[in-house]
């Protein structure tokens, strides 16, 4: 899975809802779910020093 | 003795018990394929496309590329209208440049997941671990592949099939393995894979034809390679594994089914009913719908614009408005919530819908693939 951009996204009140991704080439709203494959897959990278999730704008 | 001829058997002689329980045992006639989209009917995402490049879903649902390392092989994989008897479709891989220089990490092939929730009744892993069977369909260019077998304890069996030009049908058995309980929940808990082309390090060993603790080295001994010609072709369908020590018939299912099935995991909509509300303002106007198959997990959601003109829009009844920029608020695994800004401001908050026309459509695709 090539991940190439990371950043969290909020809702109304400011919470962390979702990461929006690119992935493989393709922008992606990946959700907060360890079940969730390409949520594994950040999750493992940002472990592996291999990638920064960026704060929400 | 068919377990169709079993059961009918079963109106002459219906105090016959034990025939009865042999029947039900093997898992009857229907929901005996734990494989989804064997007949290769459901590709929403593509019916064409170049495989090679990397480990994703990109044609027919369920189906996954499996890659290790990087090979400089690629082949157009495809929904082909070639199939034996009974079947409408199979998936083709025809081979467009050619990888004659195996690196001795490399491997590609073709495989499915499937939940460990959905193979608890094998009982593997347990001293009451049954014996299954793998069968498929397959004709191409004559080589020899390898099929493995993985559970999620790291453990494989492997077996050769020799294709040739001309349509058979194989059957594998798929020994019982009383080591390696598999989690009984929804992450992968079971692979079938085919292998098509393999290095060294996977080849270099004895093939390991019983369960045992995977070693790289012996799973794909004596597999050949698809990439070592651009004329090579290879197409596979009627794929099920089942419960039972031989081959029942392809079990087949409705288009309408295989979807369903395949939904769980993947949904794609072009031009989505999506409904909710505009704010007073270009900021925060909400639109969801509830997805008509609730998904494995909480999906990832991609939104693009299809049509000529670079926005999609939200409809008010009075006048559309330009959608600025997008963002997936809600996710769930039965549905799903995109706030929009908009380039403009309503005057007062109004429901909305997704505007669609000829030129202005947009796509989004929700996945919860293992």
């Amino acid at each position: 899975m090539d991940i190439t951009s990371a950043q969290y996204r909020t809702d109304f009140d400011g919470n962390n809802v979702c990461i929006c991704a690119t992935i493989n080439g393709v922008e992606m709203f990946v959700p907060l779910d360890s079940n969730n494959n390409e949520y594994a897959e950040i999750m493992r990278q940002v472990a592996a020093g291999e990638l920064t999730i960026q704060d929400a704008d | 003795m068919t377990r169709a001829r079993e059961l009918a058997n079963l109106g002459n002689n219906t105090t016959d018990l034990e025939a009865i329980n042999t029947v039900y045992d093997a898992g009857g006639l229907t929901g005996r394929n734990l494989i989804i989209n064997g007949a290769m009917q459901v590709a929403q995402r593509s019916t064409s496309t170049s495989v090679g490049d990397s480990a994703t879903y990109k044609t027919m649902d369920r189906w996954q590329i499996g890659i290790n390392g990087t090979t400089a092989g690629r082949a157009t994989m495809s929904q082909s209208t070639d199939a034996p008897t009974g079947f409408g479709y199979s998936m083709k891989f025809d081979v467009t440049t050619a990888d004659t220089s195996i690196a001795t990490g490399e491997a590609f092939g073709v495989l499915q997941r499937i939940e460990g929730q959905n193979v608890q009744h094998i009982n593997k892993g347990t001293s009451d671990a049954k014996v299954c069977t793998f069968s498929f369909y397959a004709k191409g260019t004559a080589k020899t592949y390898i099929a493995e077998f993985r559970d999620d304890n790291s453990r494989q069996v492997s077996a050769t099939f020799n294709v040739t030009t001309s349509w058979q049908r194989f059957e594998i058995t798929v020994p019982a393995d009383t080591t390696g309980t598999i989690d009984n929940d929804n992450t992968a808990g079971f692979l079938a894979i085919f292998w098509l082309h393999a290095g060294s390090d996977f080849t270099s060993g004895t093939l390991n034809t019983s369960w045992a603790t995977s070693t790289n080295a012996n799973r794909m001994v004596g597999c050949d390679s698809i990439f070592d010609s651009t004329s090579n072709e290879l197409f596979i369908t009627g794929v099920q594994f089942e419960l039972g020590e031989t081959a029942t018939p392809f079990e087949h299912r409705s288009y309408g089914d295989e979807l369903r099935r395949c939904q769980r995991y993947y949904q794609q909509y072009l031009n989505p009913p999506l409904r909710g509300t505009m704010s007073a303002g270009s900021a925060s106007s909400r639109t969801g719908m509830i997805l008509p198959v609730p998904m494995r997990a909480t999906p990832s959601v991609t939104f693009t614009q299809t049509g000529a003109t670079s926005h999609a829009a939200l409809f008010n009844g009075a006048a559309s408005y330009t959608i600025s920029s997008i963002q997936a608020s809600y996710l769930a695994d039965f549905c799903i919530e995109f706030d929009f800004n908009l380039a403009s401001a309503p005057t007062a908050a109004t429901p909305a819908a997704l505007y669609q026309s000829s030129t202005l459509q947009s796509k989004f695709a929700v996945s919860a693939e293992l």
